[in-house]
């Protein structure tokens, strides 16, 4: 145990190294933030011309930053304060990089190294904007960049020394050890930090006092970006608490998961309405108000997990000053951006007319249930905080009220998608929309009706929710369908369809597996609790669970304790399950590890729990159906919009390269 | 070591949400336990339900409420009587009384404004034709027909 020794020179010189490299990018920041913000309002090329080489000096920077930190983590550099707080030397390598950004200082290092990415390469491939816009949506990612390396600087220094360090670390939280766990901050973060750049481009636009068909072009891809990230990340950490937390619940209405659903919602708004932008130049200062809340609600966001303000499963590392600060950035990019846009919104001159029954009108619907829902979850996550204030009382606003408060929204959303994805744009007839939708509508409503009458309770929720996944599903896949035409050679005019067309069938009819899943889990999961002896097995619906044993072993930083476990169905063996507990203790901290027997249709969930005094273990076991259904579903919406994101029309670049290529078409 | 870690491990061992020896051997009413846990708070976690708690005093509300389901009271009874002694923070689904209305109107009420404003601006939009010419200069439509054609 006692091997250890003081880090060699060499490698403590690359934690200053990497000091160094953060007050310089906070430097190269300012300049970027000031320079070409005076140059587009001087018309002077040459200094909106610093900030393309400054951007991508900026990012260099705090990719070095990161990287010696990153480096401290993974040489168990216990010098540093960080280090010895979420470190261990015996960890394993995965987690001591994931450790890297598993607590606040790092963390927040990742979110400016993310900044610093977003804003480098809309400089790379920014090159068909126009150099005013260009210069000012750069400045306006400085800005932001300059206000989070203050705060790493002065409140949260990753870097900051110990002058007598100990023999080791005090280990990671061992609940953050985890693969999945390891991924879900960083894609969460390029999410967040991706609508960033959507709100540069908002204010840019606003400092401009102009806004076109190409501007929602150049903003769409960034949109869809950040939401993709945002859907990876929620799901990522959705299926992390459903494996690893004991009981299979998937969403908590935490504070920190709705302020990261808050974003989710208000991007997916955006997107929508940023179409309505680029091919009717209609809901222009609509998008923009969006653009900016969007990227507001991941400020708030990150308000909510360092501040302490509202206490959560996920808080870490809290602390009042530290909340001081992103309020005060919070309240001067809201405040600053919302006063400008007070005063240039009205110069924003909507351009389309269209009808009251119009695509346009449909996507206006669209975003209206979008932001509502927001709100609603935004009410519910304040409310205690609001009610304590304003009138004494001291309440809680937990998952009942969300579910009950939230899914009407999600409802509607899903009953007219389909209607309003057919529509035509300018002027539709409503008939004539609903006219190839009705076979769908009557199918849906016939596996509905099929599923109440075989479910054994007399829920609504279940029969609901496939009803609606049926309709999304089957109304979208026949909505790309009825784009190929008449006549001969449909399939082959399916499969030549833009990608984006693609991209929003795969991403809507995601949404629809995810309702279904959704609904059909929390309607008909069965659960089973009880002391079984070793080698006793009992029922659960169709199946048996047999404990064959249960056996106690080593990790590498942990104690662990495992189940055998074998599951029949029908009397027919179908699975070993692994159910395991584990003791941290360094971090004196259980985890459990859930044996799961995925399944399309349904998951097995087997828990082991104590040894009972009278011999014998406790073992819970869930049949939960249709689980697999809401992950699959999250990633066919990022797949649909990585579909979108790959339709050259909207690529990054668009319109960049085009001297070099000749047209396609 | 490994006998030092063992022995942590069983001291630090946690008590686990709903334990076999809480279940009420009647199903109905275990049932409507389970249910009722569901919506209270456990006081001294962060958000989560006395259900799927795994404090000591979490336990203590789910044998406390079951006694009350054993004694006969209603499902509004037992629970009115845990929140008589701890009271209404541990509900997880705040009632609407008094100020608590707002919150649960807040969402229909911002569906009705923000429909009204959307109406509102549709009727606009669905009214003014004739500004379907782009006022975009030569140049500008120029530039954009070449971002647009691709």
């Amino acid at each position: 145990m006692a091997r250890h020794r003081a880090p060699p020179y060499g490698r403590r010189m690359i934690t200053e190294l990497g000091h160094f490299a953060l007050i310089l990018a906070f430097g190269v920041a300012i300049v970027q933030m000031v320079v070409p913000l005076v140059g587009a309002h001087k018309r002077w090329p040459g200094w909106m011309a610093v900030a393309e080489p400054a951007a991508g000096a900026q990012f260099a920077l705090t990719l070095l930053a990161f990287g010696a930190l990153m480096w401290a983590f993974v040489s168990s550099d216990f010098s540093l304060r960080l280090v010895v707080l979420n470190s261990h030397s015996m960890k394993p390598l995965l987690y001591k990089i994931s450790g890297t950004w598993g607590n606040h200082e790092g963390s927040m290092l990742l979110w400016v190294l993310i900044v610093a990415l977003f804003g480098a390469m809309a400089a790379w491939f920014g090159g068909n904007l126009p150099p005013t816009l260009r210069a000012r949506v750069l400045s306006v990612q400085a800005a932001i960049g300059v206000a989070f390396f203050a705060f790493i600087l002065f409140t949260s220094n990753p870097f900051l020394r110990l002058a007598t360090p100990p023999f080791d670390g005090q280990d990671l939280n061992p609940l953050l050890q985890d693969p999945g766990l390891a991924f879900h901050p960083p894609f969460l973060y390029l999410g967040y930090v991706g609508l960033s750049m959507t709100f540069s481009f908002a204010v840019a636009a606003l400092i401009e006092g102009r806004i076109d068909a190409a501007w929602g072009r150049w903003v769409r891809p960034w949109t869809l970006a950040a939401w993709i990230f945002l859907t990876i990340g929620i799901a990522l950490g959705s299926w992390w608490a459903y494996y690893e937390l004991g009981w299979g619940g998937f969403w908590f209405w935490d504070p920190v998961e709705n302020a990261s659903f808050m974003p989710w919602l208000l991007a997916a708004a955006l997107l929508h309405s940023a179409v309505v932008v680029e091919k009717r130049e209609s809901l222009k200062s609509w998008t923009i108000l969006l653009a900016i809340l969007a990227f507001g609600f991941s400020l708030i966001g990150t308000f909510i997990v360092r501040s302490g303000l509202l206490t959560s499963v996920h808080a870490f590392a809290n602390d009042p000053e530290r909340g001081v600060f992103i309020l005060m950035i919070m309240a001067f990019f809201m405040g600053g951006a919302l006063v400008l846009f007070a005063a240039r919104a009205r110069a924003l001159e909507a351009k389309g007319v269209f009808s009251m029954v119009s695509r346009e009108s449909a996507l206006l619907v669209n975003n209206v249930l979008l932001a509502v829902a927001c709100f609603v979850v935004f009410i519910g996550t304040m409310w205690p905080l609001l009610a304590e204030m304003f009138f004494d009382r001291k309440l809680s606003v937990g998952p009942p009220f969300f579910n009950a408060a939230f899914t009407p929204f999600m409802v509607m959303l899903g009953l007219i998608l389909p209607i309003g994805s057919a529509m035509p744009w300018k002027r539709a007839v409503i008939t004539r929309a609903l006219k190839p939708l009705r076979y769908v509508f009557v199918l849906a409503i016939a596996i509905g009706a099929l599923a109440y009458a075989i479910q054994s309770g007399r829920s609504l929720l279940g029969p609901l929710g496939l009803f609606l996944g049926a309709w999304i599903v089957m109304g979208t896949i026949v909505d790309l369908w009825g784009r190929t035409g008449r006549g001969e050679n449909r399939l082959r005019r399916l499969g030549r369809m833009p990608r984006a067309d693609w991209g929003k069938m795969v991403a809507h009819a995601g949404l629809g597996v995810t309702m279904a899943g959704v609904a059909g889990l929390t309607a008909w999961s069965m659960d089973d609790i009880r002391a079984v002896p070793l080698g006793g097995s009992y029922d659960v619906g169709r199946y048996t669970v047999q404990l064959d044993d249960v056996k106690r072993s080593q990790g590498p930083n942990y104690v662990s304790t495992t189940g055998s476990v074998t599951l029949l169905h029908d009397g027919a063996e179908i699975a070993q399950l692994r159910p395991e507990k584990r003791f941290y203790p360094v971090a004196q901290m259980p985890t459990t590890e859930a044996a799961i027997d995925y399944n399309l249709l349904r998951d097995v969930y087997v828990v082991i729990g104590d040894e009972q005094a009278g011999g014998g273990w406790v073992v819970r076991t869930y049949i939960k159906p249709l689980t697999n259904w809401i992950w699959i579903g999250c990633a066919l919406m990022a797949l649909g919009g990585l579909l979108s994101l790959s339709d050259r029309r909207y690529r990054v670049a668009a319109g960049a390269a085009k001297t070099k290529q000749v047209p396609a078409q | 070591m490994r006998a030092l870690v063992l022995a942590l491990m069983l001291l630090g061992t946690p008590a686990w949400a709903v334990q076999p020896d809480e279940v009420l051997s009647d199903p109905v009413l275990e049932q409507r336990a389970r249910t009722l846990s569901k919506g209270l708070r456990c006081l001294v976690c962060r958000n989560e339900s006395i259900d799927e708690s795994n404090a000591s005093l979490a336990r203590d509300l789910r044998i406390l409420l079951r006694e009350r389901l054993v004694a006969g009271d209603t499902d509004a009874e037992a629970v009115a009587y845990i929140v008589d002694r701890y009271g209404e923070y541990v509900l997880l689904n705040p009632p609407a009384r008094g100020s608590t209305w707002v919150l649960w109107a807040a969402g229909p009420l911002m569906l009705l404004l923000a429909g009204g404003v959307g109406l509102v601006y549709l009727r606009g939009r669905a009214r003014t034709p004739g500004e379907e010419q782009a006022p975009l200069s030569a140049n500008e439509q120029a530039r954009l027909d070449d971002i647009l054609k691709d």
